[in-house]
């Protein structure tokens, strides 16, 4: 069973905080295989940080995984201890961060800092580690490496820095990068370059990525998947392709509609009304719905649950179920069975002859 | 780095002076002198002792001669009271005041250190509440009230540590009371900044790194939390100077502190001079190696 | 195709008319926003939900409300012998608290009149020590807070001076307070308090401020000399950030005028700083007269301080430890609850402390 190398299922991780429990992320679940790249989009709070935080441990000190799995090649490293965990940071999975301004330590070398990521995980002597660090920097574009690794990080560029923060995050060669909104800080040329660069490496060393952020745009051409989050829950996922012309949430539809383009460049951008949700007050059905224009009674109160909509795409929302009540009346129209039909569309007649919406669980698949 | 040292060295100096300065000509604006305390000393004794002194000059000119001497024959002059010399009087406070005041600071320093590291990484628990609870206690104690009150309990209600004579130098109680004060401010900087760098981002890229918990705290942000605490150590400097003053009186060591207070009394002019110029030059030189370290430790500083 | 319907476990049928759309108003339920507050306001919960902060606000309002009305309801002064009948009574000194001397005893045996309780005691020349700490506290307490807002006026208007000129101003001003404030500032304080007690006194009899006393005075005045650098530079940093802050420059490009950018905008975040650090320079201020006191150096006699109160003890620490006790306690009571509430205050306002 342990075919995918990552495996995240029903994850579930809250924060306390002076006002409440917070719930970033209420039941999530995606696979990742080798060298496949796997989008996360969503706006801020969506969870989808801490979805990779949670996949690495390194929550802040009030957060906790509260449910669900995160399994490594089939091991559960939820179930990990601290030293496990510390053997896997880095060695099997890295993370690169948003803002490469902060998350370089002030105080030490960049040589000092990529030969600690490399020393924890290898052998390597001291000097073997700095031929290391600077083929590292070469290799991510670091012009002068051999001079960059005495420096100080308050000496760099922002993109520098990301570079350096890229070539620590590769110099293990791990199995995964996490891009945690890797170019929203940076300028757009560097953006540009940085997204390249990342093609680039996982192209020549063959490690897969999951690329989270909130601009579509940015990952519209990089990604084999592309998860659409909203509240903590996976609101969509798909192909590239898919979620882009053919949308099947209303959130993804919004999502979409207020990204600006060189071709729609006359029309009016449309952004989503409403606030962001609040995540001390989870509402009780799809979270989406106080912000939704189609939003149903059913959407108030009941949580959509994730189904099949296309050969590759899933999405959540009542929407599509509802669309299915004309398929069953037609497939009822043609003489098929009632289970039948609530196996292929969720639709059943009740006793009263009305229709009601029951659908049967899908086989395989763990409950959304 | 060099021109940034010139420049605090300079300044150094300039505060020297001015203390000096401020000390001298004050001195001289309080009516009375030193001998108006001795009865029945005839105008024409007076005089001759005054002039014996160098008293009859002018201020500016007595202030000038003062600094004369001490630049170009480290003559802090002689005291009026005893009629020691001052700098032979300052190096024998020394020998207490310096075992006295290095004690407390190097107390305050690795206990504040620890306390503060253990109660950010306890925070909330029971451990960092007694820590914030003692430390908050401390902070509101002056250091009079503290030695007295040691005094009172261990040495005459107790007689658990005998009262300090020639013979029977017990540095405990007088070490406790200095160092009480920076101990918990130190403590309570700690953990500030060590909880603010555990928040930082550095701190996410180290654990993610694999980097095990204990070297994230102790390498990565105990180095940038030292930085603040770095800053105190001048202004402890001077707290345990100052300190000294009362506490060495209380316990009745001797010492430099005790000899201020009453060569206060006294109006021994050349003493205070003396020992207000020594420990002036003490506290800015503690400044002045701070702020040095300070630029050293944080690499982000410009030398400008 | 035939094979029983497994039922979705956690969904039971859901009816059509749930598909209906729905309104606006169902949908708004939904939308649970958080409780908007001002700053002030989430500021004031956030202090009163502190307990350590309302327990020094507490402590703090018995011990102002004792001082103010105690004296007027003990029938002794803080300077006055006391007198059994008219007559001195010199078997007063040094009594324990709660009791009274030989000849108290002898004359309410004598009246049958209940005389007022020593509570703490007295001390050597016969003086109600109850009197003489809460005056001790009134002095100590007045100190530390005129000093402190001495220390407020001079700083801010200093530093709001230098910040908001700039340039060739700014700069001399800041090198006059780098200049002191790398004196050594308690050495400077004890020398100019010994100075001016010794020469103040002729300057300022026959004026009002010789009812403050020459100690008192000078107090203030060192306070005022060396103590607003700290102060100044504060409120400069504050502003100088804070017209750096894109929400100033947006104030500007929509044409705000700078007396209201200076209203709403500078002034209301620097407050919090100053306040907070106001709340903490009174229990230094304090520290510093109590301990000028014990040196001797503080308010002139008989005036008492919690600090020479203390140091007059010190010479019968061994038959009379209590004359220490009530005023050390009186010290460490007022600071500790000034400190919690100092602290209170910093967390409940202080900007980049939020969470």
């Amino acid at each position: 069973m342990s075919e995918h190398l990552l495996s995240v299922k029903d994850l579930r991780t809250s924060f306390t905080t002076d006002n409440g429990e917070v719930h970033a992320v209420n039941g999530v679940s995606f696979n990742l295989d080798r060298g496949k790249v796997l989008g996360i989009v969503g706006e801020s709070g969506s969870g989808k940080s801490v979805t990779a935080y949670s996949i690495m441990q390194i929550l802040a000190d009030n957060g906790r995984i509260a449910g669900g799995s995160v399994e490594y090649n089939g091991e559960d490293i939820t179930k990990w201890n601290s030293r496990q965990m510390s053997g896997f940071r880095g060695k099997c999975c890295s993370i690169i961060f948003q803002d490469p301004m902060t998350s370089l330590n002030p105080v030490f070398t960049i040589g000092n800092q990529l030969e600690e990521a490399i020393r924890l995980h290898t052998n390597k002597t001291r000097a073997e580690a700095k031929a290391r660090a600077i083929e590292m920097l070469t290799l991510v574009g670091v012009n002068e490496p051999a001079k960059r690794v005495k420096q100080y990080p308050y000496e760099l560029s922002g993109g520098m820095r990301q570079r350096v923060m890229i070539a620590m995050a590769l110099a293990c060669e791990p199995d995964i990068l996490i891009a945690d909104e890797p170019t929203t800080a940076l300028d757009v040329t560097i953006q540009a370059q940085i997204l390249e660069l990342m093609q680039d490496l996982q192209k020549k060393l063959g490690m897969a990525i999951i690329m989270v952020t909130h601009d579509l745009g940015v990952i519209a051409t990089m990604c084999d998947e592309i998860i659409v989050m909203y509240g903590g829950r996976v609101c969509e996922r798909g192909t590239a392709d898919e979620i882009f012309y053919n949308p099947r949430h209303e959130y993804t539809k919004g999502l979409l509609r207020s990204i600006p383009s060189v071709e729609r460049m006359k029309e009016r951008l449309v952004p989503i009304a409403g606030n962001p949700i609040n995540l001390l007050n989870m509402p009780a059905g799809c979270a989406f719905c106080a912000r939704c224009d189609r939003a149903m009674k059913v959407c108030l109160d009941h949580v959509p649950v994730e189904r099949q909509v296309g050969a590759d795409h899933r999405a959540a929302c009542w929407l599509n179920d509802l669309a299915l009540k004309d398929e069953a009346e037609q497939r009822a129209a043609a003489g098929e069975s009632a289970g039948a039909i609530q196996a292929a569309t969720g639709w059943v007649k009740n006793q009263s002859g009305e229709w009601v919406f029951d659908p049967v669980a899908e086989e395989g698949g763990a409950e959304q | 780095m060099a021109k940034y040292v010139v420049k605090r060295v300079l300044l150094a100096l300039l505060t020297i002076l001015i203390v000096s300065a401020i000390t001298f000509f004050s001195m001289y604006t309080i009516p009375g002198g030193p001998f108006s305390s001795e009865k029945a000393l005839s105008p024409a004794v007076m005089a001759a002792l005054e002039a014996r002194y160098g008293l009859d000059q002018p201020v500016p000119v007595q202030y000038l001669n003062y600094m004369r001497q001490l630049i170009f024959h480290h003559d802090f002059g002689v005291s009026l009271k005893t009629g020691r010399d001052v700098f032979e009087t300052i190096t024998t406070g020394m020998q207490v005041s310096a075992k006295l005041g290095l004690s407390a600071a190097a107390v305050a320093i690795v206990c504040g250190l620890v306390l503060g590291s253990v109660a950010a990484l306890n925070r909330g628990k029971l451990i960092d509440r007694i820590v914030v609870f003692f430390t908050t206690l401390a902070t509101s104690v002056p250091s009079f009230v503290l030695a007295t009150l040691l005094l009172l309990v261990f040495s005459i209600q107790l007689k658990l540590v005998p009262a300090w004579s020639a013979t029977n130098q017990s540095y405990v109680l007088p070490v406790i009371s200095l160092c009480m004060y920076p101990m918990a401010y130190i403590t309570r900087l700690t953990k500030t900044s060590m909880l603010d760098a555990l928040n930082q981002d550095y701190i996410r890229t180290a654990r993610a790194k694999g980097v095990a918990s204990y070297k994230v705290i102790f390498k990565h942000a105990l180095r940038n939390a030292l930085i603040p605490v770095v800053t105190y150590v001048g202004p402890m400097i001077a707290f345990i100077i100052t300190g000294s003053m009362v506490v060495e009186t209380i316990f009745s060591t001797g010492g430099l502190g005790s000899y201020f207070v009453t060569s206060i009394t006294n109006r021994d002019y050349p003493l205070i001079m003396g020992v207000t110029i020594f420990l002036a030059i003490l506290m800015v030189t503690a400044n002045l190696i701070t702020d040095i370290v300070y630029k050293i430790i944080d690499p982000r500083i410009t030398f400008d | 195709m035939n094979k029983p319907l497994k039922k979705h476990l956690l969904s039971s049928q859901i009816d059509l008319a749930k598909f209906a759309p729905a309104s606006d108003a169902e949908k708004s339920q939904q939308e649970v926003m958080s409780e908007s507050t001002t700053f002030f306001r989430d500021g004031m919960k956030k202090l009163m939900r502190n307990p350590l902060a309302v327990g020094a606000i507490i402590i703090l309002v018995v011990l102002i409300l004792t001082i103010i009305i105690a004296p007027m309801v003990i029938p002794y002064g803080y300077d006055e012998i006391l007198k059994v009948d008219g007559k001195r009574d010199k078997t007063a000194a040094n009594l324990a608290p709660f009791t009274y001397s030989e000849n108290e005893m002898a004359y309410m045996e004598k009246t049958g009149e209940k005389l007022f309780p020593h509570i703490f005691g007295t001390d050597k020349l016969c003086r109600d020590y109850f009197a003489r700490v809460l005056y001790g506290t009134r002095v100590s307490l007045t100190v530390g807070l005129f000093a402190s807002i001495l220390v407020m006026i001079i700083g801010v208007v200093y530093g709001a001076v230098a910040g908001y000129a700039g340039g060739k101003v700014d700069l001399v001003m800041m090198r006059i307070c780098d200049i002191i404030y790398s004196l050594p500032d308690l050495l400077m304080v004890i020398l100019l308090s010994v100075v001016l007690r010794e020469t103040l006194g002729n300057a300022i009899s026959g004026t009002i401020f010789a009812s403050l006393g020459t100690n008192m005075l000078s107090l203030f005045i060192v306070f005022g000399l060396l103590y607003w650098v700290g102060m100044a530079r504060l409120v400069r940093g504050q502003i100088l950030t804070i017209k750096e802050n894109e929400y100033v420059l947006a104030a500007r490009t929509i044409g705000t005028k700078p007396g209201r950018i200076l209203r709403r905008h500078i002034l209301p975040n620097c407050l919090s700083v100053i306040i907070i650090s106001v709340a903490l320079q009174v229990p230094s201020a304090i520290f510093t007269e109590s301990y000028l006191s014990f040196l001797g150096l503080g308010v002139s006699q008989p005036m008492p301080s919690l600090g020479s109160l203390a140091n007059e003890a010190r010479s019968a620490l061994q038959s009379y430890p209590f004359q220490l006790v009530f005023p050390a306690l009186m010290i460490c009571l007022i600071v500790l609850s000034l400190n919690l509430l100092g602290d209170g205050l910093r967390d409940a306002f202080d900007p980049k402390l939020r969470r």
